[in-house]
């Protein structure tokens, strides 16, 4: 009797995880090209955000047109009010990797502040959560989504290291500000990355139990 | 701080039960038709001025839970009823009660328009009359406030000498519903009142019963469960059980019904699982 509606979501949640493969290389591949100093690959990134843009769209669309046709109600009307807004959310990671893509152009050929070893870190963490995330939100399982918000303490930590070297080299130079700003804003970018990745765990509780709050993380926001 | 993080409730329905007092509570009720049980053990409480839908498959008891509101069921031979139902505190199904009366309290449109084949002046002056009221003055009144109350005045003003089968099929339950309002009833019962109605003339009794609730509490058993989630503030879900008896499953707010319900029955039903 479902079985069109069925298929439908289905595709929802398979094209939901093209889009999210899409950003984990791109924020991965942002940070790679910033530490290996590659200009084209920075710029292939900007470039392709326009794909991850233009994915988000084709989702929203196919996805109203499945509500207009099919008037999901309970759990389907939840899910596919998710995938809106985890599409969306997906959609601002990318523009992450493509913020680090133009810092990455704007240092042009200076050298970095400093040899790229927590920033990768953070990114890493990032996008193996974000994964891990995207995971449980199309099996719906509400149990690892409530586990994965606690991690974002690892990438907290590691910003705060971030933050507190690159101020020891303002302090020691004041000349270095612009470039420590600039890995600064990278580190931030990450940093709220993984800030995302919990309101997409909030959303595959949603899905399952119905329940709309915020997931803890372990550590009130500094 | 609450004012920013709620959303202003005017035009939306009831998110939690009970935002009105109940105009009927129904207690323990169980329906047999001779020895066949078609209701066990009904719980429920109507809410003054709002719409309660009553949803469920096929042949789950909700016409003949709506029937018990207001002893239609009397009518049908062998069958019997227990336990109670209140009506602003007394019992419709006490032997003292005066079923006419209950009836006029009580009101009901069918699923189909069902006009007598009468003028429509006379098809809504007809229970007035039956309660005594024959001044033409006074019936003219009547009849005019409870088409105007059925959005149905403008249509038929210039002919209401004509006969009540001469309009059409939305208008025909429109004017169904007016003769229902036409002895001031307090309730009104609706059984799939569109199911035989065209898309636009079932926006306008939708639209109606909308403008009605301000006034009247209102009780639809509908299949449309669009039209349920659209209409009601209050939806009742029913299900049979092995030994073919109804039985209400599920009964919230409308909003928490179809969008989280807690009874993975009514979770399929409304998703079309089954049903």
């Amino acid at each position: 009797m479902r079985k069109n509606f069925e298929a439908e979501i289905q595709q929802l949640k398979d094209e939901l995880l093209v889009l999210g493969s899409m950003v984990e290389q791109q924020i991965l591949g942002s940070v790679d090209a910033l530490k290996k100093r590659d200009m084209d690959a920075s710029r292939r990134i900007q470039e392709t955000d326009l794909q991850v843009n233009a994915k988000r769209y084709a989702i929203e669309e196919q996805l109203m047109i499945v509500i207009a046709t099919q008037q999901p109600m309970a759990h389907d009307l939840r899910l596919l009010a998710s995938i809106l807004e985890v599409s969306a959310e997906l959609e601002r990671m990318g523009d992450y990797a493509k913020g680090i893509a133009t810092i990455s152009i704007r240092i042009g050929d200076q050298p970095l502040l400093k040899p790229l070893i927590d920033v990768p870190r953070m990114a890493q963490k990032g996008v193996d959560m974000l994964h891990r995330a995207l995971t449980a939100f199309v099996n719906e399982d509400a149990e690892t989504a409530r586990s994965i918000p606690a991690e974002d303490d690892e990438v907290d930590g590691l910003y705060t290291q971030v933050y507190h070297e690159l101020m020891m080299f303002v302090i020691q130079d004041p000349k270095t500000i612009e470039r420590a700003n600039w890995l600064l804003w990278v580190a931030h970018n990450l940093e709220r990355l993984a800030d995302r990745v919990t309101n997409i765990c909030e959303r595959t509780v949603f899905i399952a139990t119905g329940e709309l709050k915020e997931l803890e993380t372990s550590n009130i926001k500094k | 701080m609450d004012m920013i993080m709620e959303i202003s409730e005017s035009v939306f329905k009831p998110t939690v039960e009970g935002d009105s007092p109940a105009k009927m509570d129904i207690k323990n009720l169980s329906v047999y038709y001779g020895k066949f049980r078609a209701l066990a053990d009904i719980n429920l409480s109507v809410h003054e001025k709002r719409i309660t839908a009553i949803i469920g498959p096929s042949g789950c008891g909700k016409s003949t839970l709506l029937r018990s509101f207001n002893r239609m069921n009397d009518l049908t031979p062998g069958c019997r009823m227990e336990g109670e139902i209140y009506l602003d505190g007394e019992n419709v199904l006490s032997p003292r009660m005066d079923v006419v009366n209950v009836r006029r309290r009580v009101g009901m449109v069918f699923q189909r328009p069902n006009p007598f084949p009468k003028s429509i002046f006379d098809n809504v002056a007809y229970g007035p009359r039956l309660y005594g009221i024959h001044r033409k003055s006074d019936l003219e009144g009547i009849v005019e406030t409870s088409l105007k109350s059925s959005a149905l005045w403008n249509e038929v003003k210039e002919k209401l000498n004509q006969s009540g089968l001469s309009i059409s099929g939305g208008q025909q339950q429109r004017l169904c519903i007016a003769r229902a309002l036409a002895v001031e009833p307090e309730v009104i019962l609706m059984d799939e009142p569109a199911s035989a109605l065209d898309p636009i003339s079932t926006l306008k009794i939708e639209e109606l019963m909308q403008e009605l609730k301000k006034n009247y509490t209102i009780v639809i058993v509908t299949h449309n469960m669009q039209q349920a989630a659209r209409v009601s503030d209050y939806t009742a879900m029913m299900m049979i059980d092995e030994g073919r008896a109804g039985h209400l499953i599920e009964y919230d707010a409308t909003n928490v019904i179809f969008t989280r319900p807690k009874d993975k029955r009514t979770e399929d039903y409304v998703t079309g699982r089954f049903g």
